[in-house]
């Protein structure tokens, strides 16, 4: 209803999406300013059988868009509106997704997230999905696993094309805390490196790490909040209350890169975040001692099956 | 030509022709019923594509629906079609688009050739059924089943009740037996042409209308009246998951697929190209002579089950968060906690780490910082000393140590000094091991170089929060094993007490204790506690120490015979 309005702040810039054909998985995604990422985010999709891109630009001036206007799977908006009073992008992307996800497995991920589901390196998106298909889900959660360097977060710089997590390989397994949301039925999971470094003193701020990226759209639905929680209430059931464990994946989050600093002081000032930008705040002030998330209880990622094994996502009953 | 199969296909008809060829290119004469749904061009390809193998036929198309009479239907009538078009073939394979043969042919002809009268079919009756799923067993042969499973849910559930309520029974017809099974079978021709040329198939068939399922009861039933021999297994191997629905084997599944030895599987993933080359292709490696034993990959799939409806204990995460009641273990393994102890021995830490070999930390919920062992600001699992941070979850903070730390036993000491919002998650959890020595607390007070009236002050303040915890402890919703001492009655006879504790903690104490720790001085102890009730404070929970004079015992000479050795 909301997203129905803002339909008017995007401006097409290049719609392919006649090409879609109606099994195709397709991904939704915001960004600004992201061209040294974009390139390995396209292929890391790709890779898994990911069919289109939609994507929304939110003015970027270095090249983002020209470089996504390029591509042949892509279909590109374009809005210079205020990121925050569109929700976070959300309003976009729902509006979008009633308008093309209809009926689609669709993944709505940011250009720093990259999806690990079980068996994501023998097979491919679409087998998750058709097993979805069979066992009639039609959400698939995957926390928001934040990954860093070893020694300070700029020690490395990025080079476009390159994998993220070869830089930052590292994570935090097991120091995450959880609640249920009662109004939407989602859990809130909080914790990692984030809290760890920039809350200690304020955990309730800690930001949200639980994610539903990956839903059967229905022309209907509408993320509420990010990709956090979902309506209706019932796609947020992705969690078993009865002791088992249903499948999950995860979301590696490559946000720690020698990019932060510069983003961080750059959304700061655009004061285009949730909650009053506190998050950005609460890094910037950090960020001044240049610091380090990296300790000796750090796991360095391998592959889906240690986060598996860590008891960070679950095969659930898919063998 | 001793095989042939009847195979009922509805999606991926491109793989179903790649299996199909297969068989009949090995001299295995197929039959096919495709569902109606299936539009009339691509059935047209589909024909148009298996054309130049003169041993296919096809049939009519119905529409066949899950869990319907549609489908038992549609396998009379590939199978009748199977019977009178190929007089030669002795076994009927009954299969699906979705199956792949795993051994090659010869191998399932010499197979069937020895043993020439046998019907394969699992068949086993509904009071020894374990696997049915929805709570239907019996009650598929006694109620009527008008309305879809799949599309009109809501009339068939109250169609069900309605029959429960009423107490409708169907009567089952005479000679039959109701068993039931996995639908994928193989029979032979005798049995098979028995049971489609019975004169009271009328009867049956109508019968058989309104069962629930009957694909996995038709056959399975009716075949005990004719068959010679029964094997009750199926030559298809066929995984189901805990809501019954099929598992789907993929290209990862390969190396699997292969040690089965079975001779044919489903469900294959249609994209599992690797998987179709493999065993659709002329040059495998034969397995000849060996048994089907579907048993070897049951492991895989009886864990997956069990992961989805089990979980792992003491895990909590993004996909598992169980109600309370339903953890199922609220922590992932056995810890112990030792209130009292560092404040009646000066090295109680140390010396509990050399005794035991385990992890032993410091006061985790101390209100300052988390002390865990070595001091660490960090710890296993990245979990931080931050006091605000772990009191912001103490349950979580508590369930993460304990997860990260599996395989290695962690110990921990507590204190009515700590947060106390732990309290009743330790005494709730059957994980924990919790031993008190109540009163202890007064120690470090009467050690202390503090004004009495503080001293007094706080020792009121630690009475009452121990009470509190002691209270929890022993509730009935207690499920830690919990020992509790006064400290008047452990000091009488610490080192039998010590021993005790550490007989249950593991094989590496088995041993007897040899060394104790260092006991603090407690010389005017009692007079301590007598100037506490003389200031109107009344030390109840560290028990009967006379004013006077000193009942120290001696710790250094054991007292045990047991000990001495």
């Amino acid at each position: 209803m909301r997203a129905f309005r803002k339909r008017r702040e995007l401006r097409s810039v290049v719609n392919r999406t006649s090409a879609i054909r109606s099994n195709d998985i397709l991904i939704f995604s915001t960004m600004r300013n992201e061209r040294a990422r974009l390139e390995y985010f396209l292929r890391y999709y790709r890779d898994l059988g990911v069919n289109h891109f939609l994507m929304v630009d939110n003015a970027s001036d270095d090249g983002s868009r020209e470089y996504l206007r390029d591509q042949r799977d892509v279909s590109l908006w374009t809005t210079g509106a205020s990121y925050k009073r569109s929700r976070f992008g959300v309003d976009w992307l729902n509006w979008l997704q009633m308008r093309y996800g209809h009926g689609h497995w669709t993944l709505t991920v940011d250009p720093d997230e990259f999806f690990v589901y079980p068996f994501c390196d023998t097979r491919p998106m679409r087998a998750l999905t058709d097993w979805l298909d069979a066992s009639s889900i039609k959400s698939f959660g995957a926390m928001l696993l934040d990954m860093y360097p070893k020694g300070t977060i700029d020690a490395v710089p990025y080079s476009p094309g390159q994998n993220p997590f070869e830089i930052a390989s590292w994570f935090d397994s097991s120091n995450y805390t959880i609640r249920k949301n009662r109004l939407y039925g989602n859990l809130w999971v909080q914790g990692g490196p984030r809290a760890r470094a920039f809350f200690s003193d304020v955990p309730e701020r800690a930001p949200a790490l639980n994610k539903i990226p990956l839903v059967k759209w229905h022309r209907s639905y509408a993320f509420v909040s990010s990709t956090h929680m979902l309506l209706p209430r019932g796609l947020n059931q992705v969690y078993d209350e009865w002791g088992g464990e249903k499948a999950s994946g995860c979301l590696l989050h490559a946000k720690f890169l020698d990019t932060f600093a510069h983003k961080s002081a750059e959304e700061l000032t655009r004061g285009q975040h949730y909650a009053n930008s506190h998050e950005y705040r609460a890094y910037h002030d950090v960020l001044q001692d240049n610091p380090s998330f990296w300790c000796k209880w750090s796991e360095k990622y391998i592959n889906w099956r240690q986060l598996e094994i860590l008891g960070l996502m679950s095969k659930g009953n898919w063998a | 030509m001793s095989v042939g199969f009847v195979m009922l296909v509805h999606t991926a008809l491109d793989r179903a022709a790649q299996v199909a060829r297969h068989w009949a290119s090995r001299d295995c004469p197929v039959v096919i019923h495709a569902d109606k749904r299936v539009s009339t061009k691509r059935f047209r390809a589909f024909m148009e594509s298996l054309s130049d193998l003169d041993n296919i036929r096809f049939t009519n198309r119905h529409r066949c629906e899950w869990g319907t009479w549609s489908l038992v239907a549609a396998t009379q009538e590939v199978s009748t079609v199977m019977l009178r078009e190929f007089p030669d073939v002795r076994h009927v394979y009954f299969a699906s688009g979705s199956c792949m043969p795993l051994r090659p042919a010869d191998e399932l002809k010499d197979y069937l050739k020895q043993r020439p009268n046998t019907d394969f079919i699992e068949s086993v009756t509904i009071e020894d059924v374990p696997w049915t799923v929805g709570g239907l067993d019996h009650e598929r042969f006694t109620l009527r089943f008008p309305f879809s499973w799949k599309r009109h849910r809501f009339l068939f559930d109250r169609y069900v009740q309605l029959q429960r309520a009423l107490r409708i029974r169907r009567k089952i017809p005479d000679r039959i037996d109701p068993h039931m099974g996995s639908q994928w079978w193989c029979l032979t021709r005798q049995t098979l042409s028995a049971l489609l040329e019975d004169p009271e198939r009328a009867t049956y068939d109508r019968y058989f209308k309104q069962v629930w399922i009957p694909d996995e009861s038709y056959f399975q039933t009716l075949v005990r009246l004719y068959s010679r021999q029964i094997e009750s297994r199926s030559l298809t191997l066929s995984k189901f998951d805990f809501q019954g629905k099929p598992h789907i084997f993929y290209d990862d599944h390969l190396q699997l697929l292969r040690r089965s030895d079975c001779f044919v599987a489903r469900k294959i993933w249609p994209h599992a190209n690797r998987l179709y080359e493999t065993f659709l292709s002329n040059n495998r490696a034969s397995m000849a002579g060996s048994e089907p034993s579907p048993e070897k990959i049951d492991r895989v799939f009886a864990q997956a089950v069990d992961r989805r409806t089990r979980g792992r204990s003491g895990l909590t995460m993004q996909s598992r968060f169980p109600n309370e009641g339903w953890e199922n273990g609220q922590t992932a393994a056995p810890y112990s906690v030792f209130q009292g102890f560092n404040c009646l021995f000066t090295d109680f830490e140390q010396w509990l780490t050399r005794r035991t070999g385990t992890r032993v930390h410091g006061n985790l919920f101390d209100p300052r910082r988390a002390q865990f062992a070595g001091n660490e600001a960090i710890y296993n699992g990245a979990l931080s000393d931050c006091a605000a941070l772990r009191d912001y979850d103490c349950q979580a903070f508590l369930i993460s140590l304990i997860w990260s730390t599996r395989g290695e036993r962690q110990s921990f000491q507590f204190g009515p000094a700590d947060t106390q919002d732990i309290s009743w998650f330790l005494a709730k959890d059957s994980n924990a091991q919790i031993n008190v020595i109540s009163g202890a607390w007064a120690l470090p007070l009467f050690h202390s170089n503090r004004n009495f009236s503080e001293i007094r002050k706080e020792a009121a303040r630690l009475q009452k929060r121990e009470g509190e915890h002691l209270n929890v402890l022993r509730s009935p919703y207690t499920k830690a094993r919990v020992r509790i001492w006064t400290l008047a009655d452990f000091v009488h006879d610490p080192m039998s007490n010590l021993q005790e504790i550490l007989d249950e903690a593991g094989p590496r104490s088995a041993r007897r204790l040899t060394e104790v720790p260092q006991m603090i001085d407690m010389t005017g102890f009692g007079q301590f506690l007598q100037n506490l009730k003389n200031q109107g404070m009344k030390p109840v929970l560290m028990g009967d120490f006379p004013a006077s004079n000193e009942v120290m015992p001696a710790p250094a000479i054991p007292a045990k015979p047991y000990l001495v050795r």
